[in-house]
């Protein structure tokens, strides 16, 4: 009975090991021979905005008070479905207000020019162009697309480990720490909405971009922010890169932000 | 011979029972958090891991602990050990039983934990950690299974297990490397960024494991007729004794490297965690309570009269395992959290849900370690009556 009873054990065993492994296998190969997904390819739209490198410029010099990037705070959060929550913890945000020493901290003086000192900063993802947090994504739901350099998220692959948020030198991360759809007063029907454990962040509105618009915060902000190709010298930003001193936040840690501040 | 574990005492069945119903009352909680989100903890935006993975942290180090049975036994042929390194090895299968438990527990989307081979990531820590972290629990239960199963039937064990045996020292070593690497490899983090993180984690894993062991012998030879033996247990009280004060060398390293450079990316945590930051210092207490804890664990453990004391002894190593869980399952995480990278100041406490789900996960690998261990000393005992 007992020589049975292992050996039935041992044949089950192999042979559930066999069937969970196959698929994997499968998808390995797949991953190694193609390098897309086997359903269909994508192809760039026709009026699609394309660059090698997108990148942003803000001249903070054109921002006054908070209430001038109020509405770029709020055409982003609602083109993207980004809930209000209320309580602090839950909170979502992609593009917010931070004063200057919490910007750029390492930076801060104590006497700092009066206008610098109480001007808010507008901060959001810098789409590194050497990410650490798509190093340290383990399912490749966060990536840096090849294209054009924007970093973006994969919401139904993501796993909800949060290593990306850890990693991520400027808190631009957020977690969906509850169902977020509740919290979404008007749904933009352009984006998705999110469900509850997974991450988010601006994704330079690469849905935008891919029918031609201009991300939403750059289209309501006066020209105070630039949108363009850092790799095309004819570009806006690389003109006011050229004239202008810019800062990005924390370039000591070699991260490369695509967002450039003109101070 | 998992038969053994189903013939106890009424002690033995009550023992099963009550961890079960923790278990219980963990999944329910965890049920909870399911259907919420991990809304439910003390976690935020700032602080993104918790309770949970400090657990996991810890555990880690608990499970990487067995090295020091497995490596004196079986490289060095010490014999004292043989009596004990199967106790060790179910250890360690129990702990990585709770390491798993605790990073599934959290995750956000957990139905998609898959996600993690099926497009495998070899830049990413956590792909590895998976990888090292499953192999030690699989070495742990072969090896373990083969070496009591041998010892029952009065066989030696076969020789692969004993490249299995050897395969799984530095496999030890790997599980909490890996680990400090999730943590010392993220720029921005100035708490964790520090080359000595992994070796920090290993001096702390060898002090908290062995000591764990300790009061685990001295409690079974209470409650069951097996006996560890005094001088294995003495022999692990020196390990214990060298790894404690190894891992507050390595601690005051940092201390001095972060005090003498006065760089504010790497004071601010450890101000914040012993003195407290802007007016917020929730963890002030805990952590010198932990500094106290393992001071007070080396005099003791230095004393030779004391440590032969096996009361004293028990009262040092309930000290160097609460002081080493402080410092590593409370301060280590939330610590390089706090202050933020934009320098803001959110604490971090956890919630009754959050360390009810964290209880349930310790249940569970508790109730994994009872009847292994059941199991484990039923073979001894049968080959004694033998």
């Amino acid at each position: 009975m007992e020589r049975s009873r292992r050996s039935f054990l041992k044949i089950a065993g192999l042979t559930a090991l066999g069937v969970c492994a196959k698929p994997v296998a499968d998808v390995w190969a797949a991953s190694a021979e193609h390098g897309a997904s086997p359903q269909g390819r994508f192809v760039v739209g026709d009026k699609a905005l394309t660059a090698k490198h997108w990148a942003m410029v803000i001249d903070t010099r054109q921002f006054e008070s908070a209430e001038d990037l109020e509405p770029i705070i709020e055409v982003c959060h609602k083109v993207h479905n980004v809930p209000n929550l209320t309580v602090e913890r839950h909170e979502i945000k992609w593009i917010w207000e931070e004063e200057f020493e919490h910007a750029f901290p390492m930076k801060e003086n104590r006497y700092l020019n009066e206008r610098v000192k109480d001007l808010p900063f507008l901060v959001l993802c810098n789409h590194c162009e050497n990410p650490p947090c798509v190093r340290a994504c383990p399912t490749k739901a966060t990536f840096k697309r090849a294209s054009d350099g924007v970093v973006l998220m994969d919401f139904h692959r993501c796993i909800g480990c949060r290593f990306c948020m850890a990693a991520c030198p400027y808190g631009a991360r957020s977690f969906n720490f509850r169902d977020p759809r509740p919290f979404i007063a008007e749904v933009t029907t352009e984006f998705p909405t999110r469900m509850k454990g997974v991450v988010e962040k601006c994704n330079f509105c690469a849905e935008r971009l891919a029918v031609g618009k201009m991300p939403a915060c750059v289209e309501v902000s006066n020209g105070a922010l630039a949108f363009g190709d850092l790799d095309d010298p004819a570009s806006d930003v690389r003109q006011l890169l050229k004239e202008n001193f810019t800062i990005r936040r924390k370039q000591s840690l070699g991260t490369e932000p695509s967002v450039y501040y003109i101070v | 011979m998992l038969e053994l574990a189903l013939k106890g005492d009424k002690k033995y069945y009550g023992l099963v029972t009550i961890l079960a119903a923790i278990v219980g009352v963990g999944t329910g909680f965890y049920l909870w958090q399911l259907q919420f989100g991990l809304g439910i903890t003390g976690m935020s935006r700032d602080v993104t891991w918790g309770f949970y993975i400090a657990q996991f942290t810890f555990l880690v180090g608990v499970a990487a602990s067995a090295v020091m049975l497995v490596l004196p036994y079986y490289l060095h042929d010490y014999k004292a050990f043989g009596k004990i390194t199967i106790l060790g090895e179910f250890l360690a299968v129990s702990s990585v039983t709770m390491c798993i438990l605790f990073i599934f527990v959290d995750l956000g989307q957990p139905m998609r934990v898959l996600n993690v081979i099926l497009y495998p990531t070899p830049n990413s820590m956590l792909f590895w950690d998976m990888i090292v972290l499953n192999g030690y629990l699989f070495l742990n239960i072969v090896i373990g299974w083969k070496v009591l199963e041998a010892e029952r039937y009065g066989v030696p064990p076969p020789k692969w297990a004993k490249l299995l045996i050897y395969i799984s020292i530095p496999w030890a070593v790997s599980i909490h490397t890996v680990t400090a690497f999730l943590y010392c490899g993220l720029p921005g983090r100035g708490f964790w960024l520090t080359a000595i993180l992994a070796p920090r984690f290993l001096s702390s894993a060898f002090a908290a494991g062995p000591s764990l062991l300790i009061l685990l012998c001295l409690l079974l030879r209470k409650v069951t007729n097996f006996d560890a033996g005094t001088k294995p247990i003495q022999t692990l009280s020196k390990i214990v004794t060298y790894a404690i004060i190894i891992n507050v060398f390595f601690f005051l390293c940092e201390v001095f490297v972060a005090a003498y450079s006065q760089i504010p990316e790497h004071t601010a945590h450890l101000t914040y965690l012993f003195f407290g930051l802007h007016g917020h210092g929730a963890l002030v207490p805990w952590m010198w309570t932990s500094m106290g804890l393992m001071l007070t664990a080396i005099l003791l453990l230095l004393i030779p009269a004391a440590r032969q004391n096996e009361t004293i002894l028990a009262v040092a190593c309930l000290f160097v395992f609460a002081g080493t869980w402080i410092d590593k399952g409370m301060g280590m995480i939330a610590g390089g959290f706090v202050p933020n990278p934009m320098h803001h100041v959110n604490e971090y406490i956890p919630t009754l849900p959050e360390v009810l789900i964290s209880i349930g996960v310790w249940a569970a690998g508790f109730l994994v370690l009872t009847l292994l261990f059941k199991i484990a000393i039923g073979v001894k005992q049968e080959a004694a009556g033998a």
